[in-house]
C-alpha cells in the first residue's frame, strides 16, 4: 500500500490521544456499540476486523498458552459466520477464550476442555465434528467415495484396458499400402494446393 | 430515463433469449437451416441488449442516481470512482446482471467464432446457452431487478467498506468469468448428448473454453484469497468458508475436466465420463451461485425468512442440472467408447487424476452441505470447519501431487514405469535435496513439514524433467536441444508451467502453515518488539483523513541486524457510511516471507496492542496461482487450439474430397 508508506516519514510523533476525546475514540466506541447492540446481524454482514487474542488474556506459561491457542482453533465463535474463537474478536469469542484458559489452568486435558465447552454450548461449537451416529456418513464419505469412484471407473474403463497382446496388436507396423497412403496424406498436408 | 431504457433492454434480452432457445433447437431437430441460422444473430443481439442494460446501471452508479434502489442501497457520493464502478456488481442484483452479461459474451463468442462448427451443433449449443440465460433473466426481471425506482434520496447508504478494495473490486468479474465460462462445456455436453455423438473435435472445441474458464477461476480464487490475507487482518489466506468452497468446487471439477478432455481429444477414450464432468462442473458453478446468493449459508432459517429468491434459484438448479442429468442418463449409454489403454499409461494416470480430483471435490461438497442437510432433516446443528477439511482433503492431494510428475512422462496407451523412473531420477534427487535442506534449516520441526516442501519441489521437478526428456537434454547436441526446445508446442510448455505453478503454491502453503511466527504485544511510544529477526520500534500513532474514511495510523520503524529495512504503517479505518471499522495491515515483503503488522486497540493503561506476524514464503501461494494461469494462457495460445485452425483442416478435407 504505497500511499500509506509514503507519508508517515513526514509525520511528527504524536501525543497519545486522551481517552474519550477526539473523533477516533468516539468513532470506535460507536462502531463497537452498534456492533454489540445489533449483535449477530452486523457481525454477519460486516466481518469485523478480526483481532482475536488480546494480550491480557494470554497465559504466562507458553506451553499452556500454545495449548490454549490450538484448542481455540477447534472452537467455533457462535455469533460469527464460520470463524474460530481464535480468529474472532466478538465478545462471546473472548469469553470462550477465557473459559478455555481457565480450564487449562485448572489442570484439564485438551479433551476435557473441549468437552466442557461442548456441554455448555452444544455440538455446534466444535469445528471438528465428533464421530457419532449423525456424522458417521460425513466422516466415512471421503473413503466410501474414493472406493466407489475407483471401483466404478475401473469397471467402466476396464473394457478399454489393453492387455499387452492387444496393445502389441494395435501397435502393428503399417502395411505397405498404409505407408503409401500416409505418405500421400503428409504430402497433401504440406502442400495443400497439390 | 436511461434506467428505464436499461430495464427495457433487459426485458427485450429475455425475449430474444427465448427465441434463441426455441427456434435453433427446433431447427436442428427438423433440419431447417433457416431456423438454425437464427441463433448467431440472436446471440449477438442478446449481448448488445445486456451490455446496454449493464452500462445503464453503471451510469446510474457513477452519477449516484439515488432514485434507483440498488444504487441508493449500495453507493455513496463520497465513494472513490473505482468503487462506484465496482459497486455495480458489489451487490446481489448487479452481480446477477453481470452474470448474464458474461454468459451473453460467451454465447456471442460461439456465434462469432463458431462458423467452423457443424450447424446443428452450433444451433444446439447456442440454444442451451439461451436456456441458461432465460432462467437467469426470468430470475432477474421478476425477482431481483436492479432497476427498481424509489423516491429520490439525498444520499446513498454506501458500499460495505471491506468491499472497497482493489482486489475485491475485480474478484467477482474473474470468478463469474470462470463460473459462466464453464457453461460452454455444459452447452457443448448437452449438444453432444442431443446429437448422440462426440468425438475428438468436440473435445478440441470444449478444451479451450474450459481452459479459459479455469484460468479465470484460478485468478479469481487467488484474488479472493489474497484479499482475505491482507484485509481481514490476521494473515489467514484460506478458511474453508462455504463461500470459498463454492468457488473451489467448480475449480476442482474444471481441473478434472481439462485433464479428461485431453484423453478424449488425443485418444477418444473417457467420452462418457468427460461429458458427465462437463455437466457437473457447470452444475457446481450454479450450486455455488445458489449457495452464495440465496442466503442459505448464513443459516437455514435466514433462508426460510425470505425464501423467494432462494427458491427461484433452486428451481433453476433443479431444471438445468436435473434436466441435464436425465438427458445424460438417457443418451450417454449410446455414445461409442474408443481407445484401448493399459492401466499404466498416460490415460491411466489421467484417470487417477480424475478419481482423486473428483473425490476431493465431492469431499468439499459434502463437508459444505452436510450441516445444512443434517439440520434440515434431523434439526441437529453441527459445524464442519477447517479441521475436517484439512483432515480429509489433504490426504487426497498427497497421492495426486506424488503422481503429477509421472503422468506427462508416461506414453499413451501403454507406459513404461521403469523408463519414467529413470527420466525422473534428477527430479527425485531434487526433491531429496529439498527435504534435506529443509531439515537442516528448520531442524526444530514440525517434522512433517520438510516432506511437504519436498513434495512441492517434486511437483516442480516433474516439468523440468519432462522438458529435459522432450528436448533430449542429456543425449542430443546443443543445436538439437535448442531446435527441440523451440519446436515444443506451446501447449506442452503451458502444461509444464501450470504443474510447476501448483508446486510453488504447495511450497507456500506448507511453509506458511508450518513456520508462521506470531507475537501479540502492547507497545507504548518508543518501545520495541522483535519477530523473525526483525526489530520494530513503535513511533506512536497519527490520525489521517481518507476520501470516505478516517484512520489512525500506527508508525513502526523496522530494522534487521541494526540496518533499517522499512517503515510500516498499519491502520484502523473508520468509514463514514456505513459506519464501520476495518484494519489495514502493514506488510513488508522480504524474500524469506512477509512481515505482517496489525494495529489493535488502544489500552486503558496506555499503549496499543500490536500484532506481529511473520508468514514465510506466503507469496508463493499466489505466485503459484499466477504461474498456473499463465500456463493456461500459454496453452490457450497454442496453434492447435487457436480459432481457425479447425477451419483450415476442414477446407483441406473438403479439397481432398474433391
Amino acid at each position: 500500500m504505497p500511499h500509506l508508506l509514503a507519508t508517515p516519514r513526514a509525520l511528527p510523533p504524536l501525543p497519545r490521544p486522551e481517552r474519550g476525546q477526539g473523533w477516533r475514540r468516539r468513532g470506535w466506541a460507536a462502531a463497537r456499540r452498534t456492533a454489540h447492540a445489533a449483535g449477530l446481524l452486523i457481525v454477519l454482514l460486516a466481518v469485523p476486523p478480526a483481532l482475536a487474542v488480546e494480550p491480557d488474556e494470554m497465559l504466562a506459561d507458553p506451553a499452556l498458552e500454545a495449548r490454549a491457542r490450538s484448542i481455540s482453533q477447534e472452537l467455533r465463535c457462535l455469533v460469527c459466520q464460520n470463524q474460530s474463537i481464535d480468529d474472532s474478536n466478538a465478545a462471546l469469542a473472548k469469553d470462550l477464550r477465557l473459559i478455555v484458559r481457565e480450564r487449562l489452568r485448572a489442570g484439564d486435558s485438551d479433551g476435557a476442555v473441549l468437552a466442557f465447552v461442548e456441554a455448555r454450548y452444544g455440538e455446534f461449537v466444535l469445528l471438528r465434528p465428533k464421530l457419532n451416529a449423525h456424522t458417521l456418513l460425513l466422516w466415512l464419505a471421503p473413503l466410501l467415495l474414493l472406493a466407489a469412484t475407483a471401483v466404478g471407473v475401473i469397471r467402466r474403463t476396464r473394457a478399454n484396458w489393453a492387455t499387452p497382446a492387444q496393445a502389441a496388436a494395435q501397435a502393428q507396423p503399417l502395411s505397405a499400402a498404409e505407408q503409401q497412403r500416409l505418405a500421400e496424406l503428409i504430402k497433401r498436408e504440406r502442400d495443400p494446393s497439390g | 430515463m436511461i434506467i428505464e431504457l436499461g430495464h427495457f433492454a433487459l426485458i427485450l434480452a429475455l425475449a430474444v433469449a427465448l427465441l434463441q432457445m426455441l427456434l435453433p433447437a427446433w431447427g436442428a431437430r427438423v433440419g431447417d437451416a433457416r431456423l438454425m441460422a437464427v441463433a448467431p444473430p440472436a446471440a449477438l443481439a442478446q449481448l448488445t441488449l445486456l451490455a446496454f442494460s449493464f452500462l445503464s446501471l453503471t451510469h446510474a452508479f457513477i452519477t449516484s442516481d439515488f432514485s434507483v434502489e440498488a444504487v441508493w442501497a449500495n453507493s455513496h457520493t463520497a465513494k472513490p470512482l473505482i468503487y462506484k464502478f465496482s459497486g455495480v456488481w458489489g451487490n446481489h442484483e448487479g452481480s446477477m446482471l453481470l452474470w448474464v452479461l458474461i454468459l451473453a459474451l460467451f454465447g456471442a463468442a460461439v456465434a462469432l467464432f463458431g462458423s467452423n462448427l457443424p450447424d446443428t451443433v452450433r444451433a444446439n449449443v447456442l440454444a442451451v446457452q439461451a436456456a441458461i440465460a432465460v432462467a437467469f433473466l426470468v430470475f432477474i426481471v421478476f425477482a431481483s431487478s436492479p432497476f427498481n425506482r424509489i423516491p429520490p434520496q439525498v444520499e446513498g447508504r454506501g458500499l460495505n467498506p471491506i468491499l472497497q478494495d482493489p482486489a475485491l473490486a475485480f474478484h467477482p468479474p474473474f470468478l463469474y468469468g470462470g463460473y459462466v465460462g464453464l457453461s460452454m462445456a455444459f452447452s457443448f455436453a448437452i449438444a453432444a448428448l442431443i446429437e448422440g455423438r462426440t468425438d475428438a473435435a468436440w473435445a478440441r472445441w470444449v478444451r479451450p473454453w474450459t481452459l479459459a474458464a479455469w484460468m479465470l477461476l484460478t485468478l479469481g480464487i487467488a484474488m479472493g484469497s489474497w484479499w482475505a490475507y491482507y484485509e481481514l487482518g490476521w494473515g489467514g489466506w484460506w478458511f474453508w468458508d462455504p463461500v470459498e468452497n463454492a468457488s473451489f468446487m467448480p475449480w476442482l471439477a474444471a481441473t478434472a475436466l481439462l485433464h479428461s478432455a485431453l484423453v478424449m481429444e488425443k485418444r477418444e477414450a473417457l467420452k462418457v465420463w468427460t461429458i458427465l464432468l462437463a455437466i457437473l462442473a457447470f452444475s457446481l458453478s450454479l450450486i455455488g451461485t445458489f449457495l452464495v446468493r440465496s442466503g442459505i449459508l448464513t443459516s437455514v432459517h435466514a433462508f426460510a425468512v425470505d425464501p423467494r429468491r432462494g427458491i427461484f434459484i433452486l428451481a433453476i438448479l433443479t431444471v438445468l442440472i436435473g434436466g441435464a442429468l436425465v438427458l445424460y442418463a438417457w443418451r450417454a449409454p449410446q455414445l461409442r467408447q474408443g481407445g484401448l489403454f493399459a492401466p499404466i499409461s498416460r490415460e491411466g494416470s489421467l484417470v487417477l487424476n480424475n478419481i482423486l480430483l473428483t473425490v476431493a471435490c465431492a469431499t468439499v461438497f459434502i463437508g459444505t452441505l452436510y450441516p445444512l442437510a443434517l439440520e434440515a432433516v434431523t434439526g441437529a446443528k453441527i459445524s464442519v470447519g477447517p479441521p475436517y477439511f484439512n483432515l480429509t482433503f489433504a490426504p487426497l492431494m498427497v497421492p495426486l501431487l506424488l503422481a503429477m510428475p509421472l503422468g506427462p512422462l508416461l506414453a499413451w496407451k501403454r507406459g513404461d514405469l521403469l523408463g519414467v523412473a529413470q527420466r525422473l531420477a534428477a527430479g527425485v534427487g531434487l526433491a531429496l535435496l529439498a527435504l534435506l535442506a529443509t531439515f537442516v534449516l528448520e531442524w526444530r520441526g514440525p517434522w512433517l513439514a520438510p516432506f511437504g516442501i519436498a513434495l512441492g519441489a517434486w511437483v516442480i521437478a516433474g516439468p523440468l524433467c519432462e522438458w529435459g526428456t522432450r528436448v533430449k537434454l542429456s543425449t542430443a547436441g546443443r543445436g538439437e536441444v535448442l531446435r527441440r526446445a523451440v519446436g515444443l508446442p506451446r501447449s506442452a510448455y503451458g502444461g509444464m508451467l501450470a504443474h510447476a505453478g501448483l508446486g510453488l503454491t504447495v511450497i507456500g502453503i506448507v511453509a506458511t502453515s508450518a513456520w508462521r511466527a506470531e507475537e501479540v504485544v502492547i507497545l507504548r511510544q518508543g518501545e520495541r518488539a522483535a519477530i523473525a529477526g526483525y526489530d520494530l520500534s513503535f513511533r506512536g500513532v497519527a490520525p489521517r483523513q481518507g476520501p470516505n474514511y478516517q484512520e489512525v495510523v500506527g508508525l513502526l520503524a523496522v530494522t534487521r541486524n541494526g540496518s533499517p529495512v522499512t517503515e510500516l504503517a498499519p491502520s484502523k479505518r473508520t468509514f463514514d457510511t456505513p459506519r464501520q471499522t476495518t484494519t489495514e495491515a502493514g506488510i513488508h515483503v522480504g524474500w524469506r516471507g512477509d512481515l505482517y503488522v496489525v494495529l489493535g486497540d488502544e489500552q486503558l493503561a496506555g499503549g496499543w496492542v500490536v500484532r506481529l506476524y511473520f508468514n514465510p514464503l506466503v507469496r508463493l501461494i499466489w505466485l503459484g496461482a499466477i504461474v498456473m494461469a499463465l500456463g493456461g494462457l500459454l496453452s490457450l495460445s497454442d496453434r492447435r487450439l487457436r480459432i481457425g485452425v479447425p477451419r483450415r483442416a476442414r477446407r483441406a478435407i473438403a479439397q481432398a474430397a474433391e
